[in-house]
């Protein structure tokens, strides 16, 4: 059974200032299986992170539907971990109580929240900073807190946006080892939005190269790459190159455009 | 030279009391004014001390009477300030969270704001009389708005991401509201907290000259009518005193509850 279905899905924004309506995703039709690791891969402004908002039930579509394990999505739930661009902590919380915080909102015990959200800690490799402050952490650091945070949820669907592009060329790559660890132990369906050619084929089972303007799928790839992936092996590379050539006939098409409509 | 510079570095602070004390105790005593219309410092502090503890009765009805006088002015703040707090934090959360409640009272609050509480005195006493209770509601006045403003703000400027993490992790309103809105815009709170004191204690004072006859704004008026301008100025050095200990309260409050801002903000170097 499918977890993620998404089915012509459209997201048409209303400019009501200049009069001019802009279609940011245009049917959108993608399936992710249970225990997949999807990443959505594409140019800034092709609406790879509405597609994820919506997923997440922070935005609705114009039409179309998004349903997980066939229930329709209408609003943001605790069964939808999402990482955010930006750790996004409560800056008065320490890390534990971040990482806890949705068995703060449920009412729980002091005393099985500091637990069980030591386990997580622990497993985001933050052993020691259970009582920092996030404005005392770097920033890859706040990003473990909010993975920590969304894990814990025990969710069966965990949303990334973007989690690593604040981050350093060395964090980036510590992280997404520390993920993809992560995602084998834990098992889960992963959606992760990207702009990152190497990223998306690093960690993904399946890819989506996406186009800008409007946003439409051109192709899903599955990645048949044994793990840990060699980003210099030829196979990384005869993928990258397809990627590539996707994303560049892709800009030769809108340059065109804009010759067509100066 | 470095022991110097040490020892300076812990002076430094009382330079300019020190200064303007001696000057004002030199030229008191100089002549230039009738020593009556410019008591120097020390006559200020004879008075005062009489006034606090009844050392020679220079100070007559008034002599050993401080604390009286100084705890009824301050039950008077403390009493409008917290219904002013209470009411001022729940009506400010309100408005900044839900719009349809912004829309209902907001405008009639902001036109109310710009009258001064003082303007309020002839009918705070119609209503009230002549005693605590018209002290209280002119001190509730001046309290409210600013305490009203920041929380306002506070709530209004609350990060929309944080609330989406919220919602994420399976918050309702009610759970975003208390454990996101509301620890968000307390450093906006206690802003207006210590605009609010300044305001009750200012009010406090001006109620107690005209419709009150106990505390130490009605001592201060009672002793201009009596000529006795040490007394009026230990009554004005008490109220400042007393305004900045209630200042210094809250400061105090409020290194406690917002210590997660330490080291993040150019405050937080303060001693």
């Amino acid at each position: 059974m499918a977890t993620i279905e998404i089915s012509g899905v459209s997201k048409v924004f209303k400019d009501a200032k200049r009069k001019a309506d802009v279609t940011a995703l245009d049917d959108i039709n993608i399936k992710v299986e249970k225990n997949q690791f999807l990443c959505l891969l594409g140019p800034s402004g092709c609406g790879k992170s509405t597609l994820l908002n919506m997923i997440a039930g922070f935005e609705k579509p114009s039409s179309g539907t998004v349903t997980v394990d066939g229930q329709l999505i209408t609003a943001p739930g605790s069964e939808r971990g999402v990482v955010f661009q930006q750790a996004n902590l409560m800056p008065w919380l320490p890390v534990w109580e971040n990482v806890g915080f949705h068995l703060l909102l449920r009412g729980g015990q002091k005393a099985v929240r500091r637990e069980t959200a030591q386990r997580y800690i622990d497993m985001v490799g933050l052993t020691g900073f259970e009582n920092h402050y996030p404005s005392e952490l770097s920033g890859g650091m706040n990003q473990r807190v909010g993975i920590a945070r969304a894990l814990l949820m025990n969710p069966q669907v965990i949303l990334m946006d973007e989690p690593f592009g604040a981050l350093d060329e060395q964090t980036r790559m510590d992280m997404q080892n520390e993920l993809v660890r992560i995602w084998q132990e834990h098992q889960g369906t992963i959606v992760f939005v990207t702009h990152g050619i190497d990223e998306a084929l690093t960690l993904g089972t399946h890819v989506a190269v996406m186009s800008a303007r409007p946003g439409r799928i051109r192709e899903i790839i599955p990645l048949d790459l044994s793990r840990p992936r060699d980003i210099t092996s030829p196979q990384f590379n005869e993928i990258k190159r397809h990627v590539l050539d996707l994303l560049r006939s892709e800009r030769a098409k809108t340059s065109l455009e804009t010759l067509d409509h100066p | 030279m470095r022991q110097a510079l040490a020892m300076f570095r812990r002076l430094d602070r009382y330079i300019v009391p020190v200064l303007i004390l001696g000057g004002w105790e030199v030229f008191s005593r100089s002549g230039a004014l009738p020593a009556a219309l410019l008591p120097a410092p020390s006559t200020v502090l004879w008075a005062w001390a009489d006034w606090v503890f009844g050392t020679d009765g220079n100070t007559q009805t008034y002599s050993g009477n401080w604390l009286f006088d100084m705890l009824a002015s301050f039950s008077r703040v403390l009493a409008g300030f917290a219904i002013a707090t209470a009411l001022a934090v729940s009506v400010g959360v309100a408005i900044g969270w839900s719009r349809t409640v912004e829309v209902i009272i907001e405008r009639t609050l902001q036109t109310l704001r710009p009258i001064p509480p003082v303007s309020w005195i002839p009918l705070a006493i119609i209503w009230f009389g002549i005693a605590n209770k018209p002290a209280i509601f002119l001190v509730f006045l001046g309290a409210f708005f600013p305490i009203l403003l920041n929380t306002i703000h506070g709530v209004k400027t609350c990060d929309r991401n944080l609330i989406r993490a919220g919602a994420m992790v399976g918050g309702g309103n009610r759970q975003l509201l208390r454990f996101i809105v509301l620890p968000a815009a307390l450093p906006s709170i206690f802003a207006g907290l210590r605009i609010g004191i300044g305001s009750a204690w200012m009010l406090t004072v001006t109620a107690e000259m005209v419709a009150v006859k106990s505390g130490l704004g009605y001592v201060l008026w009672d002793s201009y009518y009596f000529l006795r301008y040490d007394l009026v100025l230990a009554a004005m050095a008490s109220i400042g005193l007393l305004g900045f200990l209630s200042d210094f309260g809250i400061r105090l409050v409020m290194a406690r509850v917002l210590h997660w801002q330490r080291n993040t903000t150019i405050q937080s170097g303060e001693s």
